[in-house]
């Protein structure tokens, strides 16, 4: 059998992903063109429908605000996906990131600029300790993450209501989000004269790309993160200690989501809120590092295709388009990279096909 | 005190129900050696599909809705998993990633359906004169003690998720059906070698999985709610998980463990007036499914091979 590079069955993926999706509106009785319309206008401002208009900066700008959360969650998946864990718990970090972020900013006085950068920190650092007890407990116990993470989930979404409630700074107006944040915490402004929220927040997803490029692929400690993902028993008995790996890495992993957390608080709305539901940051993440095949190029451009989906959404609603198709978008592409064994069987008959046409040709 | 436990026993049951059978279901799938899940998301489909049923067909004047709606809840969501098994028997999946897929799937589809069929991002309420009533069993709810606890005032959905644990604990543990399921969770090569069909019996897990987590999510919103929207299950499904895990992997202890963790949310209903403040109490759920299954830990009593893809060419 034959073997494909991980980004030809993503990209076959996500090719497929939106053919199933544009069915599935054929078959309920909408337009599929409308979607497509609408996500080039995502993605660069022009309109189709009035091509006259031109582009848009504000829509690539949006575009790439709604991608710099969700390839922090990508990074997280995929780092702890590299050490063998699953972290759906992506969105009860992001909540106590925020959280965390929203501390700092109301408790901890500090000079303008080093005052942003210790609300992020502070959101990494929550992040990794609610990562902490999923991969504290897997370790030791062998309890399976997948259950504890969505536990931790629920439990985040109502102490962020409760801190908020209770102890953070609430706004009277709307009992449903802290006063502003101080004028020292801000990620600044790059909105070249459009109204996006676009801020100086991408530095952060650029270092942890980075970050993750560094570790996971040049330092023994990712080799022995690696190791620990590919076979644990093996990497024990070359004397890996796959206890600390596990544990670390789950925490690194609730960092990056942390970071996100604190990011998109500052960057896109100044103020601690309430979350009434989960913002699917968390489980957006899964996608983008499965997309990604948890490369860092390939996490890039995962991270990139969901936020532009994600982006699409309100301008599907203004065409009058459904917003969840965006969500069946990407379930579809999930469950083809889950069933790339498929992907690859069919590849593989196609090209015997073809050599056997080579051959009677020849 | 009594008192209070008497009181608090229909409501812990009404929400323990839907736990219960989803269990069950996980129960099936996790011994024929495939971990489901979208547990969440088949009681996801199963809640939206009776749910919109039983609008569609009350406002036609059909009468006695509750019936099909509860039938095609089961329907679709035993066909909904079929494509988890199809992606973990037959393409060598990751199960834990085709079961997120699915709950991503599910949640998209449920409110994308709505938005078509209902034009906005739940179905319609029903009258609550569509749905069944609380009833209390005759001569059972007699008895001292347990007939005031289990026979009386309770959905007849209660009722049934009790005959369910006794007829999956005779299926899985007293036929013959039962042990060549189990065996695949445990040991599928040998199964193979006893000329089991592996592949079949997963297929049959799964299914199983599929058609009782649509009946515990059908239950779950015809009990506790009167229209279905996006937040119905909040990860109940998941809940479901640790009630079977908290159950040790057994009918008879999912009962235990579902009506645990039915205690555990109705508290949050009675703290409201209480210095306790309501999000503190809305986390006790979940921490407890935490504390719980750090309790049980230890003892690996699960199936052995559940999770693998199997692979026949294995020792």
């Amino acid at each position: 059998m034959k073997k494909y590079k991980a980004s030809t069955i993503s990209l076959i993926a996500v090719l497929i992903g939106f053919l199933l999706a544009s069915l599935l509106l054929l078959v309920t009785g909408r337009n599929p063109v409308n979607m497509f319309i609408a996500i080039l206008r995502a993605m660069i401002g022009f309109d189709l429908t009035h091509p006259e208009k031109g582009v848009n900066i504000l829509y690539p700008l949006n575009w790439l605000l709604n991608s710099m959360p969700v390839i922090l969650t990508g990074l997280s998946v995929a780092f702890a996906y590299r050490t063998g864990m699953f972290n759906i718990g992506g969105e009860g970090q992001f909540i106590v990131g925020a959280l965390a972020c929203t501390f700092v900013a109301f408790y901890v006085p500090l000079p303008a600029g080093i005052h942003t950068v210790a609300c992020v920190l502070a959101g990494g650092l929550a992040g990794a300790l609610w990562a902490f007890l999923p991969g504290f407990l897997k370790a030791m116990r062998n309890i399976n993450e997948v259950v504890i993470c969505i536990m931790l989930n629920y439990t985040a979404l109502y102490l962020n209501t409760f801190m908020i409630r209770n102890v953070l700074p609430i706004n009277i107006n709307t009992l449903h989000e802290t006063v502003k944040f101080p004028e020292t915490v801000s990620l600044g402004s790059l909105n070249f004269g459009t109204a996006s929220k676009f801020n100086w927040g991408f530095v952060f997803v650029i270092i942890a790309l980075l970050l993750y490029w560094f570790i996971i692929e040049k330092t023994s400690f990712g080799f022995s993160l690696r190791a620990t993902g590919f076979n644990k028993e093996g990497a024990r008995y070359a004397g890996m200690s796959t206890t600390k790996n596990t544990v670390l890495s789950m925490m690194i992993a609730g960092a990056f989501v942390g970071v996100a957390g604190a990011i998109v608080t500052i960057g896109v709305y100044g103020y601690g809120r309430i979350f009434d539901a989960f913002d699917n940051y968390g489980f957006d993440g899964i996608s983008v590092a499965l997309i990604g095949a948890c490369k860092t190029s390939g996490i890039l451009f995962g991270g990139l295709l969901i936020g532009l989906l994600k982006s699409a959404t309100t301008t599907l609603q203004r065409m009058g388009m459904t917003k969840s198709i965006t969500n069946l978008i990407q379930a579809c592409i999930l469950i083809l990279i889950a069933i790339q064994y498929g992907i690859v069987l069919v590849l593989n008959m196609i090209n015997s096909k073809k050599d056997k046409k080579v051959k009677e040709d020849a | 005190m009594l008192n209070m436990i008497s009181e608090m026993f229909p409501i812990a049951l009404m929400l323990a129900t839907p736990l219960i059978i989803t269990a069950l279901g996980g129960f099936f799938s996790e011994r024929s050696g495939v971990v489901n899940v979208a547990l969440d998301g088949c009681m996801q489909i199963g809640g939206f599909t009776a749910a919109a049923v039983l609008v569609l067909l009350s406002t036609s004047g059909f009468k006695g809705g509750i019936w099909w709606a509860i039938i095609c809840a089961v329907l679709a969501s035993t066909l909904f998993v079929s494509i988890h098994a199809f992606a973990s028997i037959h393409m060598r999946a990751d199960q834990t990633i085709s079961g997120t897929a699915l709950n991503v799937l599910a949640s998209g589809l449920t409110i994308y359906l709505c938005e078509i069929i209902f034009n906005q991002e739940r179905t319609n309420s029903y009258s609550m004169s569509e749905v069944f009533s609380r009833v209390s069993i005759p001569v059972l709810k007699d008895i001292p003690v347990i007939g005031k606890l289990f026979f009386t005032n309770n959905y007849p959905y209660t009722y049934v998720a009790f005959i369910l644990v006794v007829i999956v604990w005779f299926a899985a543990y007293k036929t013959s059906f039962g042990l060549r399921l189990r065996s695949c969770g445990e040991f599928p090569q040998a199964s193979a070698s006893m000329g089991v069909n592996v592949a079949k019996e997963r297929w049959i897990g799964v299914l199983l999985s599929g058609a009782l987590s649509g009946l515990g999510g059908a239950f779950l919103v015809l009990s506790t709610d009167t229209q279905f929207t996006g937040a119905s299950v909040h990860g109940l499904g998941f809940v479901a998980i640790a009630t079977l895990i908290f159950g040790k992997w057994n009918p008879w202890g999912i009962l235990g463990a579902g009506i645990l963790f039915g205690f555990a949310q109705t508290l949050s209903y009675y703290v409201s007036g209480t210095a306790i403040p309501q999000e503190v109490m809305s986390m006790v759920p979940y921490l407890t499914t935490i504390l719980v299954i750090i309790l049980t830990s230890g003892k690996q009593v699960g199936p052995k091979a559940s999770g693998e893809i199997y692979d026949p060419s294995k020792r």
